[in-house]
């Protein structure tokens, strides 16, 4: 589709063009190519057994245990809720639906410490529940149940955002048909619904998890940086750094680092799954059919 | 009539309101607590005045540079064969993917006096690392992917057919550039700016590492709230910290009206076009 143009009209002089790339290809390199790499290097500053031994400390591993265990307690949630937006708000029409999309984004736009702190507020030893809680022991903040619901409210919008524009574009014809032919919801759902959605669900997914199990600032609030109870991986990265480990806390956040790497794979994997699909949609659609 | 609806929308209000609007409330609720006057002290104080100066004006900068770098990196990567293209265009969305921390102890190291770019601009007496320099710098890795990612599809749509008919009638690349493209793209330039603008406002985890964080000069608003959080001032934080969700209430209303404007604008443009 975007074949590059040779001709003259539509493209710039020569040199605006080396100019251009050379701008944008530094800019990009100095500002993602050289950190990428640097995690890289300064984990490796000692050697690789250094490197290792950092990553087999109790406290890092008790650290990468707890950020997954995070992640795989927050993402179920929010992709229940992101499913159930998403398939009430573009298959009904109901009074007060652009507040209730804007209201679902509302956590991108919180500071995360912000998103921390309101969790303090509620839990905290002076919170609203602070004294009952307290009575009953039970702890939630400075504890991982306040990791959870924090990291909850931070990855929040992630599943549904992706959802809502690709079922906003797919209609709800299919679903109708199916129904029609007598089958429940649950097997509408799943035989119609979710092969439909699977792709954008997935990719709504890999962006949750990168969040989740990367989120910094709400989680550092809530913590109470209790080591080899309470840290997670990045907060783990930030206590080692401030105690001048440079090795360990390189060796921590290169593991967050393949993380990002393997989201950036598995994202781009999924994009070009989704463009095949709508294109082989496209196709087999009828043109006036083609949103 | 399809199945679900109660059953959906039911879940969604329900956990939106547990997870999401009763903290929030609670926060607000919590400030409630304090007189007006009394807030307005604390939201006005010197130094709360002086961290939220840092983190507009350091905000500002990082999405000004942002969109500079970001509108010639989207239409390289729009309109320039080059190779290794499809790499760099996944690896844009890096800064979303890279945990906060980790580009935070980056940037710092790489900025510092001896790390790889530090070394070369301290000779010239420029410090980034520990400055409000340093934030900027974070700040721009953080927003980048927003304008690039906002301006992206946009390119892609401009039809080759207007920058050819602008050439043929006797405009220069520069004129069609300032006349015909900067038009059809400045409302998503705006968007990628304000996009970038307010998520760098709240940011905290790859700031902190670089910024030095000294009162009155390198501390962010969100350090603020920390601090005061870590001194049992409860109610300092929680008043900084309406400051702040009115600030994103602010910026998520104004990225939702300029998308809505962008829409309507290129709904009419179509329109005259037929």
């Amino acid at each position: 589709m975007n074949a590059p143009r040779q001709c003259c009209a539509n493209a710039e002089p020569r040199w605006m063009r080396w100019t251009l790339l050379a701008l944008g290809l530094g800019f990009l390199f100095f500002f993602l190519g050289l950190p990428l790499l640097a995690v890289f290097v300064e984990a490796l500053a000692a050697g690789l057994s250094a490197y290792l031994a950092a990553l087999q400390d109790a406290e890092a591993r008790s650290a990468i245990w707890l950020t997954l265990l995070v992640a795989l307690f927050v993402l179920p949630f929010n992709v229940l809720f992101g499913v159930a937006a998403a398939w009430s708000i573009t298959k009904f029409e109901f009074k007060g639906k652009s507040l209730l999309i804007t209201l679902i984004d509302l956590p991108f736009a919180v500071s995360p410490v912000v998103a921390g702190l309101v969790f303090i507020l509620i839990f905290g030893a002076q919170g609203y529940f602070g004294p009952w809680l307290a009575a009953h022991d039970i702890k939630v903040v400075f504890a991982v149940p306040g990791i959870i619901l924090a990291t909850m409210f931070i990855t929040f919008p992630f599943v549904a955002r992706e959802l809502i524009p690709l079922m906003q574009a797919q209609g709800k014809d299919e679903e109708e048909a199916a129904v029609s032919l007598g089958a429940s919801g649950w097997q509408m759902f799943r035989r119609v619904t979710l092969p439909n959605i699977k792709w954008g669900l997935l990719y709504g997914v890999i962006l949750a998890n990168a969040r989740a199990m990367g989120e910094f600032g709400a989680v550092s609030v809530v913590s109470g940086h209790i080591r080899g109870e309470t840290n997670t991986l990045p907060l783990h990265v930030e206590i080692l750094y401030n105690e001048y480990n440079s090795v360990g806390a390189f060796a921590a956040a290169s593991v967050l680092a393949l993380l990002a790497l393997f989201t950036l794979v598995a994202k781009t994997i999924v994009e070009w799954r989704m463009r095949k699909e709508t294109e082989t949609l496209d196709a087999a659609l009828p043109p006036e059919k083609v949103i | 009539m399809l199945p679900g609806f109660r059953l959906g929308l039911g879940y969604t209000v329900l956990y939106l309101s547990l997870i999401v609007l009763l903290p929030l409330a609670g926060l607000v609720f919590k400030a409630s607590s304090l007189t007006l006057p009394q807030f307005w002290d604390i939201a006005t104080g010197e130094r709360a005045m002086a961290s939220l100066r840092v983190t507009f004006g350091a905000s500002f900068a990082a999405a000004a540079i942002n969109v500079f770098f970001g509108l010639i990196v989207a239409w390289i990567l729009v309109r320039y064969p080059f190779p290794g293209k499809r790499f760099i265009d996944a690896l844009v969305d890096l800064p979303f993917a890279l945990p906060t921390a980790v580009a935070g102890i980056t940037l710092a190291t790489l900025y510092a006096g001896n790390g790889w770019i530090g070394r070369h601009l301290e000779p010239l007496g420029l410090k980034v690392a520990y400055t409000p320099l340093g934030i900027v710098v974070a700040l721009t890795f953080i927003g980048l992917p927003f304008v690039v990612r906002t301006l992206q599809p946009v390119i892609e749509d401009i039809e080759p057919e207007i920058e050819e008919a602008a050439a043929s009638l006797g405009a220069s690349r520069g004129q069609t550039f300032t006349r015909v493209l900067l038009p059809a793209i400045f409302p998503a330039l705006l968007t990628g700016f304000t996009l970038a603008f307010s998520r760098a406002i709240g940011e905290y985890g790859s700031v902190i590492f670089i910024a030095g964080n000294l009162p009155l000069v390198s501390e962010i608003t969100p350090l603020l709230i920390i601090s005061k959080l870590e001194q049992y001032d409860v109610i300092g934080a929680t008043a900084l910290a309406v400051v702040m969700l009115i600030i994103s209430f602010v910026m998520l209303l104004s990225v939702n009206g300029l998308q809505w404007w962008a829409a309507n604008r290129h709904r009419a443009s179509a329109g005259e076009g037929q």
